[in-house]
């Protein structure tokens, strides 16, 4: 079944004179695992942003589903709903707990009933696997705990796809598996995803199809068996070599 | 609009000669305050048991009452001890030992951030207790307050405004003179209103420029501004 | 001379001073409240005039803005010293608490706003759900320190002739040529207020405290 869920066309962003991205077009099929990599501030993280209508493309439209969620005069706050976000930094709500995080998304923004709410976040809780947490405050949480919490936050709300905005990348070493590891049951569950990351291990192993973003623009994009043995550009080769040998070798000797 | 003017003209050295006394008044207490603050500060930080609670007690008493009560208290209230001291004296005492209090805050904060390492450094060269403080410890501390600092000499513009219900002859008094001259309070204090906030103005300005000519890039203190 | 009812005397003008702040400190919060949302979330013309008002609020001398105040007020209304005064320092306290809330609000991370749009909210929800409630916290310690400061301040509704603290001190020293021990116990009255109050919202705070580990 190839559906559709994102469509993401000639997505153009700049602040001032700099252009941050140009040209930007992909489509993310339902079920589909799509990994962005690139070296940094390539703009990765402001095309997600621009995804979920944090911030404003200046040119190019975005499609979820069939509609088009960049036309004037689509509420943005109703498409978020749509949309779930992992960010780097976790951004937990700091004065909830962990259950009251998830929770908050269903009683004030789905306007579920409070006994129902409770009953899907410790559903998504448990989905993360830490049920057990779920009346610690962020504080109380290691990294890898908070941007799992985060996860199921996002997960609560059901959404159509998920972005995940270089979601370990402030993670200790010790704790990357664990968030990877949630993430990869999500894809397998057939979660449709787009995730930003270095971790190249995770890239070969889960994701259907890598975008290779440089400069603003997408040099290359193919599964990561194309990408990473039969690149069409030198550039694409170097880079992913390189990672690897920085991030890759760290997975695999991890299992 | 013209008698806005006529207002201005007849009213306006009068005003410039009460800002006067008022920028005297927050000189004045800057300055003692200064002097009586970092001893008080130190005493707080270094000094043996006992003089440590007298500074701590002299520091929730001046700040945890209010000026004019301080200043009634020593203008209306120290003659019958036997110390009789003008309307002016009164007022700059009053100040200075009211802004003693605050600005010691501020230096204690300064100091205990450059604090215990600092001191250790100095002891390991051979320096005593009180000359690393005041080697080593105050010209940084002093340095380092300077933003957080610049806070009270505008709070302490602002206090003074209060003495002219001793009859000090500062701004606010010839506001007040003219209100009753003129039958017109709300024009009257309008205007000192006005100068006032240019006096503010320009004093934070100066205080700007001052921080910004201190500022060493990468040293400065964690707090936030009052 | 009647020690006790020197005391009494002066302690009655507590009920005043307690009622002026009741009415002031309140009155600078929704204000202030209101005012700094306005600035931080309202756009750049209302940030331009919150601003105005908070520079000119802050840089007059508190009794002076009470006289003004005062005279416009009963010029118009018909409004006793007592509430003329109170809602005056109710107006300057506003200016104060609004800096106090905003700097709070710029202290919650703007990441905090981000991750509530990501999951659906819209700005008021976000502000009501997410920014308000650990504003309010981050608050508190420098919200103790106006709450103290309109506590001294009140003493200054003593020249528009309200029977409070000071006032009475005043009166009683000149009738009983005691003003040592009359400006004494009027400073150790404001004191008590001041200290008391400080603890209570020390105790507030604590109470209110994110565990964390450390």
């Amino acid at each position: 079944m190839t559906k559709p869920i994102l469509t993401v066309k000639n997505l153009a962003k700049k602040y001032g004179e700099n252009i941050i991205f140009k040209n930007i077009s992909l489509t993310v099929n339902e079920g589909d695992t799509i990994v962005i990599i690139g070296p940094s501030g390539t703009g990765k993280s402001t095309l997600l942003r621009c995804i979920n209508l944090l911030t404003c493309p200046d040119e190019g439209q975005i499609w979820l589903d069939d509609k088009e969620i960049t036309a004037k005069g689509c509420n943005e706050d109703a498409v978020r709903q749509h949309i779930g976000m992992v960010f780097q930094n976790f951004l937990l709500f700091n004065h909830l707990t962990a259950i009251e995080n998830v929770k908050l998304g269903l009683t004030k923004v789905k306007h579920m009933n409070p006994a129902e709410a409770q009953i899907k976040a410790m559903n998504e809780l448990e989905r993360v696997g830490l049920a057990d947490r779920a009346n610690h405050y962020p504080g109380q949480l290691s990294g890898g705990q908070q941007q799992r919490v985060a996860i199921a936050r996002a997960l609560a709300m059901d959404p159509r796809i998920m972005l995940f905005d270089e979601p370990t990348s402030a993670l200790d070493p010790e704790l990357i598996g664990e968030v990877l590891e949630v993430m990869r049951k999500l894809a397998l569950e057939g979660m449709t995803m787009l995730v930003v990351t270095h971790e190249m291990g995770f890239a070969r192993e889960v994701a259907d199809r890598i975008v290779f973003l440089e400069k603003g623009s997408i040099v290359e994009e193919g599964t990561p068996d194309e990408l990473f043995y039969k690149p069409k550009f030198e550039r694409t080769r170097e880079f992913l070599w390189k990672i690897t040998e920085l991030y890759g070798k760290k997975e695999t000797e991890k299992k | 609009m013209s008698e806005w003017l006529a207002f201005f003209q007849r009213y306006l050295p009068d005003f410039i000669q009460g800002a006067g006394v008022t920028l005297e008044l927050t000189a004045i207490g800057l300055g003692l305050g200064f002097v009586l603050g970092l001893a008080l500060a130190l005493a707080k930080l270094y000094a043996p048991k006992w003089l440590r609670y007298l500074a701590i007690g002299y520091i929730e008493l001046f700040r945890g009452t209010p000026l004019l009560v301080q200043l009634f208290l020593i203008y209306y209230g120290l003659p019958s001890l036997g110390v009789t001291l003008s309307q002016s004296m009164s007022a700059f005492l009053a100040l200075g030992l009211n802004s003693a209090a605050y600005q010691a805050e501020y230096f204690r904060g300064a100091i205990q951030s450059i604090g215990a390492s600092q001191m250790t450094a100095g002891r390991a060269i051979g320096l005593s207790r009180w000359k690393t403080i005041r080697y080593i410890i105050l010209p940084q501390a002093l340095r380092l307050v300077i933003p957080a600092w610049a806070n009270e000499p505008i709070s302490l513009l602002k206090t003074t405004a209060v003495v002219f219900l001793i009859a000090v002859q500062d701004l606010m008094a010839e506001g007040k003179r003219a209100a009753t001259a003129t039958y017109d309070p709300i024009g009257s204090y309008l205007a000192i209103a006005v100068i006032y906030l240019i006096m503010v103005f320009v004093l934070n300005e100066v205080l700007k420029y001052l921080e910004r000519k201190t500022r060493i890039p990468g040293f400065e203190m964690e707090t936030k501004k009052a | 001379m009647d020690v006790g009812k020197f005391f009494q005397y002066i302690a009655s003008g507590t009920a005043y001073t307690v009622a002026v702040t009741f009415i002031a400190l309140p009155f600078g919060l929704i204000v202030g409240l209101l005012f700094s949302l306005l600035h931080v979330y309202g756009g750049k013309f209302s940030s331009r005039i919150m601003s105005l008002y908070s520079t000119i609020m802050r840089g007059i001398p508190p009794i002076v803005l009470l006289f003004i105040l005062y005279f416009i007020v009963s010029g118009s209304i018909n409004l006793s010293p007592f509430w003329a005064g109170s809602i005056s320092l109710g107006i300057v306290s506003s200016a104060y608490q609004m800096e106090i809330i905003r700097g709070a609000i710029l202290s919650v991370s703007s990441g905090q706003m981000m991750a509530a749009r990501a999951i659906g909210m819209n700005k008021l929800q976000a502000i009501q759900n997410v920014i308000l409630p650990q504003t309010l916290r981050l608050a508190i310690p420098p919200w103790s320190n106006e709450a103290a400061i309109v506590i001294k301040d009140s003493s200054l509704v003593y020249a528009l002739g309200v029977p409070e603290i000071l006032r009475r001190a005043q009166l009683i020293s000149a009738s009983t040529q005691e003003p040592f021990l009359a400006f004494t116990t009027a400073a150790l009255i404001y004191f008590a207020l001041v200290f008391l109050t400080n603890r209570l919202l020390d105790l507030l705070e604590r109470k209110l405290r994110i565990p964390a580990n450390p």
